[in-house]
């Protein structure tokens, strides 16, 4: 665990990361992303769906993070979303702790 | 056999046909680019067809020997000789495969698979193995291929490089479900996730779809089958499947490709297992060595940047190289889209059917006629005749689809005579003409084995080894003739040798050996040449694998004859002999001449006819008639057929020519032209002689068609016994009056 000096900024994601959301989630993603300090926490636990266009988000969130020196977290996240990130392959990547349902194990 | 293979067979075996020639042809200019580009498409469109059917042993064996022509092709090596030969033995190899695909049986048996290894080792020993072991060449690696049997799942898999476009998204169409589908179908090995064509945040569009995906795939499905799962996108993605074991410069083909940088993507597809590290060095060493190496290698491409243009053909070029079923297949299909807007295959008893129809057409409508005449209005008459004519245009346009060219037939010996000639250590040069006339379809197929015993017959016993030849002053060369044209209603085959022509002597005197004639017996050139065609009767002094074993001559006449056809042989000491094929032009509607001898009707074929006089005086009393100056013998058919009544006071000849032998037909009517529609005598009256078939006039009464072949024979060889009667009668006054 890293060592916080200052608080992350955390951000929930209530509603689907689908194409049709994405062009507001962007924005707030981006504008969460520059108003962090250091780390954005993003929960993601209250997303039920996701597509690609939601998953480009996330690695854009992820890229952009990396750019501007901070640290973006996916802290919680439901079924939909650990499925597709391990479809795309990318958990390696995200770095992100992903929770694994005792049923699937 | 299902419907696809059965297509598959045929078109293959056609395929091979045209390997075959083209092969035949390159023996005469092995360079020329068409022929061998032409040799490589056949054998690529049977491999491809055989990847559709899934008949792994044809797609490995054919694989190879395309490898073998693709070098031939780039000129990287030359035809000579000896791969010519071994080449039409592949093609041989791959009819036998076909072979036992239609037999249905699982594969060859162990023999056949010995052959194709034989074939395929020396492919590989003589012409393909120095430069077996390098990475960038197509040998290799499609053997191993091959050896999974029909695409049954190995470790090895499918590489699948996929770029989105930017719409898919806002299209409605999302990458995930193409790449959850594709997983239906086969196992994602491994997967990557590629969104390096994203932009900064800022400029970052969230609709747009940036990703791309290098997949490592392990199915037994066809590469059609994997383009199939991107079909809904594939105008709006970049697709590139590489098969298993693709070569390692098609990896690097595939990366100089793609829009990331190589080096990224070179570690990509390291960590997806496609490549190992070692082959991804030694292909980005090749790659940068490329301009000053060598020319083979088309598929690497220069390190600098391409045009994409440049990039898309080379693409191409790797496509074109590519080990798989799916472009064939694909190519296949346009392939036969476009020769189906050309040809049309239906089923021989269909048109069996159609001309049977139209044969009923005929009489029906000849009757038709018959009643309008006797009404005796105009109108009624006038719209007869016109759907005569129509009629009479259905039949022949119906005829015509039966028949095809003789030419396809001919140059099938091109290859026999090849073969025949190098197995007997003789020259002979096969001449070809009239390949564009036509016969029915049914006796095309009849004619081939009498056809291919004649050659072999002149090619074995009449053409004579080159030092013979020129012993006797010939050019050391033989040769010999096919030949095919129309005469009268009839088409002439001919198969002619400058060999030694027939012994006289010896086969006469195997003749009175063999009781076919006795001792002493005068017989005309003619007559003693056609001996040969007697059952059981073979001169040759040694039996060879080639002819000579007595079954032959008599099988061919025999087989002739079945098709109302006649084989004729006419020869010179020394100088050759000659054969001659004549067939009836078709089996089943003629145009005939209809003459009536008191109360019966009979049917003179008219492409026989040459002209009608008026017997005069003179001709009632002698047999024959004087014909401006020549001798024109008579064929009474009152006395031939013995018909009772007394002969009316006018009679008239039909002068009818048969191979050049004319004679005239007295009849007491002409009644003029008639269709004629060949109905076949029963068994009972087979071996009756001058009758030809019969046929159903239009007032429903039969008449019978005259076999003028047989009756212009009979004129003839009735004059020749006449002719030696006189000889020998001459010979003994001679006799007795020394």
């Amino acid at each position: 665990m890293p060592t916080r000096r200052k608080k992350p900024r955390r951000l929930a994601i209530g509603e689907d990361l689908t194409i049709y959301h994405a062009a507001a989630q962007k924005q707030q993603f981006i504008d969460a992303l520059a108003s962090a300090p250091e780390q954005l926490d993003i929960d993601l636990s209250g997303v039920v769906e996701i597509d690609t266009a939601g998953f480009q988000l996330l690695m854009l969130v992820k890229r952009e993070a990396r750019r501007l020196g901070k640290e973006a977290r996916i802290v919680a996240h439901g079924e939909a979303v650990r499925e597709l990130i391990e479809f795309y392959n990318v958990a390696a990547e995200f770095g992100d702790p992903l929770l694994i349902p005792a049923q699937g194990a | 056999m299902d419907e696809i293979t059965s297509v598959f067979v045929t078109e293959s075996r056609e395929q091979i046909a045209a390997l075959e020639s083209a092969l035949l042809q390159l023996e005469n200019s092995p360079r020329d680019d068409d022929t061998l580009n032409a040799i490589f498409r056949s054998a690529h469109t049977i491999k491809g067809g055989a990847g559709v059917i899934e008949c792994g042993y044809i797609v490995a064996f054919t694989h190879v020997v395309e490898n073998l022509l693709d070098r031939l092709r780039e000129h990287a090596i030359n035809a000579d000789a000896d791969l010519i030969a071994l080449l039409l033995g592949c093609a041989d190899h791959i009819g036998n495969l076909l072979g036992v695909l239609e037999s249905g049986a699982a594969g060859p048996d162990a023999n056949l698979a010995a052959d194709g290894d034989a074939l395929l080792a020396r492919l590989q020993r003589d012409w393909l193995s120095d430069e077996g072991s390098r990475a960038g060449l197509p040998s290799v690696a499609p053997v191993q291929l091959e050896a999974s049997g029909g695409g049954a799942v190995e470790s090895d898999c499918w590489h699948i490089s996929v770029r989105f476009g930017a719409d898919v998204l806002r299209n409605g169409m999302d990458p995930l479900s193409f790449l959850r589908y594709l997983g239906s179908i086969g196992h994602i090995v491994h997967l990557e996730t590629l969104a390096d064509a994203m932009p900064e945040a800022a400029e970052m569009d969230p609709e747009t779809c940036y990703l791309g995906f290098e997949i490592s795939f392990a199915s037994g499905a066809d590469k059609a089958a994997i383009e199939r799962v991107f079909d809904f996108v594939r105008d709006e993605c970049t697709l590139n499947i590489l098969p298993p074991h693709s070569r390692l410069s098609d990896y690097i083909a595939l990366i100089n490709t793609l829009p990331e940088d190589s080096m990224r993507l070179g570690e990509i597809l390291v960590r997806i297992g496609a490549l190992t590290q070692g082959e991804l060095e030694d292909g980005l060493r090749q790659q940068t060595a490329v301009p000053a190496d060598e020319v083979e290698s088309a598929t690497a491409p220069a390190a600098a940047p391409q045009p994409i243009g440049e990039i898309l053909v080379e693409r191409k070029v790797v496509q074109s190289e590519l080990v798989d079923a799916a472009i064939a297949r694909q190519k296949q299909v346009t392939e036969k889209k476009a020769a189906e807007a050309r040809l049309i295959r239906i089923q021989a008893d269909k048109l069996d059917r159609l001309i049977d129809l139209v044969g009923e057409l005929v009489i029906a409508g000849a009757s038709v006629n018959l009643l309008a005449g006797r009404t005796g209005v105009g109108e009624l008459i006038e719209a007869t005749s016109l759907t005569g004519r129509l009629v009479e245009s259905i039949r022949d346009a119906a005829l015509q689809l039966r028949m095809v060219q003789i030419g396809e037939t001919f140059n099938r010996f091109h290859r026999v005579v090849r073969d025949t000639s190098r197995e007997m250590g003789k020259e002979i040069e096969l001449s070809v003409s009239g390949g564009d006339t036509e016969l029915d379809k049914s006796m095309v197929e009849k004619i081939g084995d009498p056809l291919m015993h004649l050659v072999r017959n002149a090619m074995d016993h009449g053409l004579e080894l080159p030092a013979v030849r020129e012993a006797s002053g010939k050019p050391a060369r033989g040769r010999l003739e096919l030949n095919a044209f129309h005469d009268s209603g009839s088409i002439v085959i001919e198969v002619a040798d400058d060999g030694a022509g027939l012994n006289r002597e010896r086969i006469l005197a195997k003749a009175v050996e063999r009781g076919l004639v006795q001792p002493g017996q005068s017989l005309s050139d003619a007559e003693v040449y056609n001996l040969i065609f007697e059952p059981g009767f073979s001169t040759a002094e040694k039996v060879t694998n080639i002819s000579g074993r007595g079954v032959g001559m008599d099988v061919v006449r025999r087989n002739i004859q079945g098709l109302r056809g006649s084989v004729d042989v006419s020869s010179e000491p020394g100088k050759g002999s000659r054969f001659a094929i004549r067939l009836p032009l078709t089996l089943a509607i003629i145009d005939g001449f209809l003459v009536g001898v008191g109360n019966a009707a009979y049917v003179i074929p008219l492409d026989s006819v040459v002209e009608c006089i008026e017997l005069g005086v003179d001709g009632s009393v002698r047999d024959y008639v004087n014909l401006r100056g020549e001798v024109l013998p008579l064929v009474r058919l009152r006395q031939l057929f013995g018909m009772a009544g007394e002969p009316p006071g006018r009679q008239n000849v039909v002068v009818v020519q048969y191979a050049g032998n004319k004679s005239g037909i007295v009849v007491d009517q002409l009644m003029g032209e008639f269709q004629t529609v060949i109905k076949p005598l029963g068994n009972l009256f087979r071996n009756i002689r001058g009758i030809g078939g019969s046929t159903i006039l239009g007032s429903g009464e039969v008449a019978l068609i005259l076999d003028v072949q047989a009756l212009v024979q009979r004129c003839a060889s009735r004059e020749a016994q006449r002719a030696e009667g006189a000889d020998a009668g001459r010979a003994l006054l001679a006799a007795a009056a020394t």
